[in-house]
């Protein structure tokens, strides 16, 4: 009897490190998976966001800033930041921005880019929400790995939560999960969180180097209203109304605008605005993958964005964005967002042709969906000398 | 001070988790046993800091 006892916990005991054994190392190869980026020719330098706030140096979010321009050449024009991955469930920003490190050139004024605006947050996934730990793009010299990623900042570097989060500086009271959440830690502050530090950091990178216009990238569930659209905080309200309308004319989709809400603290398009010279707009795209009527929830719907019981959802009325059989494909939301960035960049010139910002060699909406992302994606085993980067 | 409520956390996890193994190894009932591993794995994961 004794002996039976004893098999039985073994044999538990080497199930559970079994089960242990293979899931720690799911985990850690998703945390730690590097992610090539090569820079094109407009990279001008790569710094760390430490760079602009030294308390972040040696945190897993000390982000690498890639900065694009044509030297002194450019520098007389307007500069803008377009961040990637403050939600980093949402591809379509990270892939949009990495794209534009890749191929952008700056004919005037400089460009900051960060791939991934919260570093932390792309190392884990939503407990509970079965997501993928990873997704590929087929290139034309083999498929690119990336990490999939979560909307809040990983436990593991910033735990445990309060029970109300307080921004500041503001003081409004905001759900617990929030104060890890990037789009809800604006301004941020020095002596805050990982996250506040981040966005801090972010806040004096723009006021530092002067920075005229700050994008933010995102993508949304089709049940939310804030969908397919420009947030503009008020300051950016003709700009994102003209953008939307150049957009709508020569882009081929159509893209609303919303107005910041006053009331509602922490987010980009709200307090870049407040405690910046900087006009901050944040786009969004539809990602059915995060509706939470979904069902499988796998590579393939981050992907295609193609769901049977969102769309069902979508028959009874329950969408704020279309959703037919074709979905929302990855190739479709990266070239929204990049059209969407030409076209602001274009509007913004106008408006300001003393602060001008001129981009080129950007793929359009129509160009990326005819090619795919992965075709504007460079071989890492081809990176000229100095080019290549690791997110 | 956020870091020493982080570093508390995780000496809570670390005694959670050594409850678990010793009712596991206490137990004589086999499904007592096996959620008492269950439970353990989320507490092992955070505290190898992987997940």
């Amino acid at each position: 009897m004794k002996n039976q006892l004893i098999m039985r916990k073994a044999i538990f005991t080497a199930a559970f490190l079994l089960v242990f054994i293979f899931s720690g190392l799911s985990f850690y190869r998703s945390r730690h998976l590097k992610e090539p980026v090569v820079a094109g020719d407009g990279l001008l330098e790569v710094r760390k966001l430490s760079h602009y706030f030294p308390g972040l140096k040696g945190s897993l979010n000390d982000a690498s800033v890639y900065i694009l321009g044509k030297g002194d050449a450019g520098s007389e024009g307007g500069a803008a930041l377009v961040l990637g991955g403050s939600h980093a469930e949402e591809p379509a920003g990270r892939l949009a921005a990495w794209l534009l490190v890749e191929n952008a050139r700056l004919e005037k004024g400089r460009l900051f880019v960060i791939l991934t605006a919260n570093p932390s947050a792309s190392t884990s996934t939503r407990p509970g929400g079965a997501y993928p730990p990873d997704y590929e793009i087929p290139t034309p010299w083999g498929r690119q790995k990336f990490r999939q990623g979560d909307r809040w900042s990983n436990p593991l570097d910033q735990w445990p939560d309060p029970e109300v989060y307080i921004h500041y500086p503001s003081r409004q009271q905001l759900a617990y999960m929030d104060i890890r959440n990037q789009n809800r830690t604006w301004p941020g502050r020095p002596d805050g969180t990982m996250t506040e530090k981040t966005c801090y950091a972010m806040t004096q990178l723009i006021i530092k180097e002067q920075i005229d216009l700050v994008i933010d990238l995102h993508e949304a569930e089709l049940q939310y209203p804030v969908i397919s659209t420009i947030v503009a905080h008020q300051k950016g309200e003709d700009l994102a109304a003209l953008a939307s309308m150049m957009i709508s004319g020569e882009e081929g989709f159509n893209i609303g605008v919303e107005y910041s809400p006053v009331a509602l603290r922490g987010l980009s398009h709200r307090e870049i605005g407040d405690h910046t010279q900087a006009i901050p707009l944040l786009l969004e795209t539809p990602e059915p993958f995060l509706d939470a009527t979904r069902g499988r929830t796998d590579r393939a719907l981050l992907l295609t964005g193609k769901d049977e019981f969102v769309m069902k959802a979508g028959r009874h009325g329950l969408l704020f964005e279309k959703l037919d059989e074709n979905g929302w494909p990855i190739d479709v939301r990266v070239g929204r967002h990049l059209s969407s960035i030409i076209q602001i960049f274009k509007v913004w010139t106008e408006l300001h042709p003393e602060r001008p910002i001129q981009m080129e060699n950007v793929p359009r909406y129509a160009e990326v969906i005819s090619a795919g992302t992965g075709y504007y994606l460079k071989n890492p085993d081809q990176a000229p000398a100095g080019r290549l980067f690791y997110e | 001070m956020t870091a020493f409520i982080t570093f508390l956390y995780y000496l809570m996890v670390a005694f959670f988790a050594v409850c678990f193994i010793w009712n596991f190894r206490r137990s004589k009932n086999w499904q007592s046993e096996v959620l008492y591993l269950i439970v353990l794995l989320p507490f092992l994961l955070r505290l190898f800091r992987l997940k």
